[in-house]
């Protein structure tokens, strides 16, 4: 396994993309820190667009990686290797190529400019291990998807979708049955609505590590009053793990039952 | 030794393979014949454990091949569409591919240079053209030694002289004692190389044997005009001894 995701590593981070990709994110986080002296602002704003940017790259790396090497895998399927160690190795691949772009194009201006000797280190790692969770998660589902569909168009199609109801559709419909139901106490239900999405997740994780009430939300403070910051995060850690986990599953099911 | 029994692969409701049992002759050239769509591909690949059979068994040398994996280090295998990731270099596909089988490849140096790849050797695969490819497919296919060969349409692009130095190639592979499986479309190649030939039609063996019985059977000079009898006269009572009545709407698979 860990040979086929050496290859794959590589190959994907001498590519373009990934190249654009980590240019991207130290363009952004410089200006932003080049803007405001204020490093919780800074976060905020890089926490939103790494709540949709992040899942979005993903999805995309995800999927298409697993239709542009789909030839290069018969190769592979042909020789002395376990089909879960191809597979396992392409995806793990994709995601520690994602997450080196991030941690980067993140990482290293903030530490450039001096992160460790203020007190924002933690809010600053936050946004770092969500970011790296959620590529995990992405790239997972994304790599799923493609292993169901041979069509391309369809495969890409459904991933799109799939990240569109994450990060646009599911806040929207989960916004509007709280307004609809809000003379019900909906703790509960708020609480498990947001472990079911991953996004959700790693925002109030952010939140949660930031400490700003006002830009909590609902779901935020719900989980900051009824569980606690620190069994809140745990919780919300151990979701995002079982998000790591599913799609890796169902990775692990559909390689040992698919033809080539 | 590589024996099929009852071996039945669907695709849906397409049935590919219909419950083939055969035993491959365990040295020289077997030729895989038939239409497209006649289960070729489908049968190599489930040789190769890459196609999961519906129904029926894979035995290599004696032991059932599945859920196992590591009988194809036994396995040379070179793809039908050549077409590796873009972005690396035939020199770093061939460390890859060796890294892989945990080999060493006993005669990449001399492959390369019979094909002429020496220049293209720091290339990225993506510049490459389709023949050329084509060779280096063919490169990382021959230069280990193991003892069987499963070669999926093998003449694909190459220009004359490639063919030539394919052709020597595999006759120096058969004087090893190598058991090598190959399918093509190309009758002359067949003609010129096969020590066994086997027919599939609509996912069933209708022929196995030598070339000159096949053609004494249904009386024709060579092979294309015997497959052509096969294929447009349906003289299949004439190869297998009996009627073959199952007839299904063509159909084509890649």
């Amino acid at each position: 396994m860990f040979k086929i995701l050496k290859y794959s590593f590589y190959d994907l981070m001498r590519g373009r993309w990934a190249f654009l990709y980590t240019a991207f994110y130290l363009a952004l986080t410089s200006t932003l820190l080049w803007l405001s002296p204020d490093l919780s602002k800074v976060i905020i704003s890089l926490m939103n667009v790494v709540l949709i940017l992040v899942p979005l790259i993903a999805t995309m790396f995800g999927i298409m990686y697993y239709y542009h090497s789909r030839e290069f895998t018969e190769l592979l399927l042909a020789q002395p290797l376990r089909r879960t160690s191809i597979f396992f190795g392409q995806y793990l691949g994709i995601a520690l190529s994602l997450s080196a772009s991030l941690l980067v194009g993140i990482g290293l201006p903030f530490v450039l400019w001096g992160v460790f000797s203020s007190d924002s280190t933690g809010e600053w790692l936050m946004v770092l291990v969500t970011g790296i969770f959620l590529s995990f998660i992405f790239a997972a589902v994304a790599y799923f998807i493609a292993l169901n569909h041979e069509n391309r168009i369809k495969g890409f199609g459904l991933a799109i979708l799939a990240w569109l109801v994450f990060a646009v559709v599911y806040d929207g419909v989960f916004l509007l049955l709280l307004t609809m139901y809000n003379d019900y106490p909906l703790e509960g239900f708020a609480i498990a609505g947001t472990m079911i999405n991953p996004i959700d997740m790693a925002r109030v994780l952010i939140l949660l590590q930031l400490d700003i009430s006002a830009l909590m939300g609902y779901t935020g403070a719900v989980f900051q009053k009824f569980l606690g910051q620190s069994f809140g995060m745990m919780l919300a850690f151990g979701a995002l793990m079982m998000w790591v986990l599913l799609p890796a599953l169902g990775i692990r099911w559909v390689a040992q039952r698919k033809d080539f | 030794m590589i024996r099929l029994n009852a071996l039945e692969k669907k695709f849906g409701r397409l049935e590919v393979l219909r419950g083939i049992s055969l035993t491959f002759r365990d040295q020289g050239i077997t030729a895989i014949l038939g239409p497209n769509g006649s289960g070729k591909t489908t049968l190599i690949k489930s040789i190769l454990g890459m196609v999961l059979p519906n129904n029926g068994s894979i035995l290599f040398n004696g032991r059932d091949i599945k859920g196992q994996w590591a009988y194809r280090d036994q396995i040379d295998y070179l793809p039908q569409i050549a077409r590796f990731p873009d972005n690396i270099r035939v020199r770093e596909l061939m460390h890859m591919i060796r890294d892989i089988r945990g080999k060493v490849p006993a005669q990449q140096d001399r492959l390369v240079e019979l094909f002429g790849l020496g220049p293209y050797w720091d290339k990225r695969l993506g510049d490459l053209s389709g023949g050329t490819r084509q060779k280096v497919n063919i490169v990382q296919a021959f230069m280990f030694d193991s003892p069987v060969m499963i070669l999926d349409e093998p003449t694909n692009g190459l220009d004359p002289v490639a063919l030539i130095h394919l052709k020597d190639l595999l006759r120096e592979e058969r004087g090893k004692g190598k058991q090598m499986l190959i399918t093509t479309h190309i009758m002359h190649f067949v003609e010129e190389m096969a020590d066994e030939l086997i027919f599939l039609l609509e996912g069933n063996v209708i022929f196995q044997g030598r070339t000159a019985d096949l053609l004494h059977r249904v009386h024709e000079e060579n092979l294309e005009n015997a497959t052509a009898a096969i294929l447009r006269d349906r003289k299949i009572d004439r190869v297998n001894g009996h009627a073959f009545t199952r007839v299904t709407p063509a159909f084509h698979l890649t």
